[in-house]
């Protein structure tokens, strides 16, 4: 092994009731790699998020988070804290905080109750907030309910609660679904800004936006990974072609 | 948007101001009216009043701790009259021994309950209930660690929702079931009454009931400043994302069990502390104290003031109170309806309650001015 892997999972199977949600998975994610998960519905896409974020317990496997973390030992908050950000599919926002605000809970640091209980912004802490902000250009929209905000701008208040956290990886669900095209090109160059400095991994059902932004893809069916490569070595893959045009 | 931060703040310092000063407007009413008035005049206030404000003031006190919780963190406690009796049996358990040879048996340290239930000794729980100062501290000490223990173990286990209402309903169920048996060493059915004095004052005397009366009105404004710090800040914040998205707030790195379960302690110290208030105005306390349907009435109190304000909770706290009072003595037996009648009126027409519909009209009112969306340019919102 000569790189360092932000993430590998190996041989993970997660069963529910004798359903195998994932089956013998085994993927690995590159530091600051943008990699895009594609696969049919029920091919294990969300219970491979589950996984790494502690949300579901394997059955068997490992997952290695950076170099030595076990991330089947850690609870949901010590994943997020160990540098895991993860965006829901539905965009989870707290609604009746302003926008400043749902940014300002997701700054890294200490989060413990007593810290929290006495916290005081830092000037850099403020700058972060705004240079965030004006990133997902909810700038004048700082002291709005998140509530009331428009589908395709939660969707980015939630990207930029992410980049708040600062995590190594970030893992996206389905960042464009309801999206108009003028949204999803901006939301493409957004995720595009954030590889690099981190890992991003996406997973999408959208395929022109898949194509717009991926450099390698995974495709999953029925927990198990069938191909990987860049987009038009998987579009011409055989299997990929009889998973998603069907039997 | 400047403007807008303001509004906000101002709307916040104006419900702030107007309940500190209600209060004090309040304590000071009655304690010159019982003091100043003489008591040939129809204004004067007599023990019998100053005890019901008292106790009202000690509700508010119990409403502001619920609001806290259920308001600001979700957390739906039917349970907080058992954290209120413990308090108050702290308090009642010094109260006894401040009792001494003045019982009807005249022992010097059994309470009277004890000498009639052909106990030889003081059991090991009452040592030390004699000094006030280890009293005080296990008003205080004696809920905060029922919730601790109550909270790691609920909030850990993830029980959250009508699940975890009943648990807290069946805790106060079972407290009170306990503390009706005679051999746990805490009176009964019967409790603790017949107290005669508090660190060498007077329990009936006017003076020392005004005292009371303005202590609770402090140590209510004191926990309503806390309360407010505590929301205000950044862990306030927590406390409403996990009310508004638990799972996602645990995704962000916060450790969700942790923030509730102190809140439900300050929450349950809170309401010890009403509980040992109560006790020397009303000069009884006993295992009904416990009993379920109490706490489901604080629940009312806040959810028709308005959760999430806690200004709301202690005006709802005091405004279902006086009209209990005020019903039970006319149409006793309708009063139970009206307070159902009411819970459900309010749930469906004022879901932010009688203060939603206040500031509701306070807000028409400005709205007749620029409307604060309309405003520009923006400045670092100050903390």
């Amino acid at each position: 092994m000569s790189v360092r892997k932000t993430l590998s999972l190996d041989k993970l199977t997660v069963s529910f009731d004798g359903f195998k949600a994932l089956n013998d998975l085994t993927l690995q994610v590159d530091p600051g790699e943008l990699r895009c998960i594609i696969g049919p519905n029920g091919a294990g896409k969300t219970t491979m998020m589950d996984v790494i974020t502690g949300k579901t317990r394997p059955d068997s496997g490992t997952a290695t988070f950076g170099s030595d973390l076990n991330l089947l030992s850690m609870s949901e908050p010590e994943i997020a804290q160990a540098g895991i950000g993860r965006k829901f599919q539905k965009p989870t926002v707290f609604e009746r905080l302003t926008v400043f605000e749902n940014l300002e809970l997701a700054l890294a640091g200490d989060k413990s109750f007593f810290h929290t209980l006495f916290a005081r912004r830092t000037p850099k802490q403020d700058k972060r907030i705004y240079e965030v902000l004006e990133i997902i250009g909810l700038t004048t929209q700082h002291q709005t309910e998140a509530g009331t905000l428009a589908h395709g701008q939660k969707q980015w208040l939630e990207i930029g609660m992410l980049m708040m956290q600062e995590p190594e990886l970030l893992l996206v669900d389905e960042p464009v679904a309801g999206m108009t095209p003028q949204e999803i090109e901006r939301t493409a160059e957004l995720l595009l800004s954030l590889a690099g400095e981190h890992s991003v991994v996406v997973v999408e059902h959208d395929m022109d936006f898949v194509r717009s932004i991926a450099k390698r893809v995974t495709v999953l069916h029925e927990g198990h990974v069938i191909a990987e490569g860049d987009m038009d070595k998987v579009q011409k893959d055989p299997r990929v072609i009889e998973v998603y045009l069907g039997a | 948007m400047a403007n807008y931060t303001l509004w906000i703040s101002a709307r916040r310092d104006t419900g702030t101001g107007w309940f500190l000063g209600s209060l004090a407007l309040i304590v000071i009413a009655v304690a010159v009216l019982n003091q100043a008035v003489p008591a040939s005049s129809s204004l004067h206030v007599g023990a019998y009043g100053l005890t019901l404000v008292g106790k009202y003031l000690c509700y508010a006190l119990l409403a502001l701790a619920v609001d806290l919780i259920w308001g600001y963190c979700g957390i739906l406690s039917l349970g907080h009259a058992a954290f209120f009796s413990l308090g108050g049996y702290a308090m009642g358990m010094y109260l006894m021994r401040q009792i001494g040879t003045r019982g009807v048996y005249g022992d010097p340290i059994l309470p009277d309950f004890m000498v009639f239930l052909n106990y030889k000794s003081l059991p090991w729980f009452w040592h030390g209930f004699n000094h006030f100062a280890f009293a005080l501290a296990m008003m205080m000490v004696v809920p905060a660690a029922l919730a601790l223990l109550f909270g790691w173990f609920a909030f850990r286990s993830r029980v959250t929702g009508v699940y975890l209402s009943i648990i807290t309903q069946a805790l106060t169920y079972a407290l009170m079931l306990a503390f009706f048996r005679n051999d746990m060493g805490f009176g009964g059915n019967n409790g603790f009454t017949d107290f005669k004095d508090i660190l060498g004052f007077d329990l009936h005397s006017d003076k020392v009931r005004v005292v009371l009366l303005v202590i609770t009105g402090i140590v209510l404004a004191v926990s309503y400043l806390i309360c407010r710090a505590i929301v205000s800040s950044r862990a306030g914040r927590v406390l409403r994302a996990i009310r508004d998205a638990e799972s996602r707030t645990r995704f962000l790195g916060y450790r969700v069990a942790t923030y509730k379960t102190w809140v439900f302690v300050i929450s349950a110290v809170l309401a010890g502390i009403a509980g040992a208030l109560y006790v020397p105005q009303i000069g009884i306390i006993n295992p009904s104290e416990f009993s379920p349907i109490n706490s489901i009435e604080v629940v009312i109190w806040v959810a028709v003031g308005g959760r999430g304000t806690l200004y709301g909770a202690a005006a709802g706290a005091l405004l279902v109170n006086y009209a209990k009072t005020y019903f039970t003595s006319s149409i006793p037996e309708a009063w139970n309806y009206a307070l159902g009648a009411l819970f459900v009126l309010v749930t469906l027409f004022l879901p932010r309650g009688i203060v939603g519909l206040v500031s509701g009209r306070a807000r028409k009112l400005k709205n007749a001015e620029p409307l604060p969306a309309q405003a520009k340019q923006q400045e670092p919102v100050s903390k």
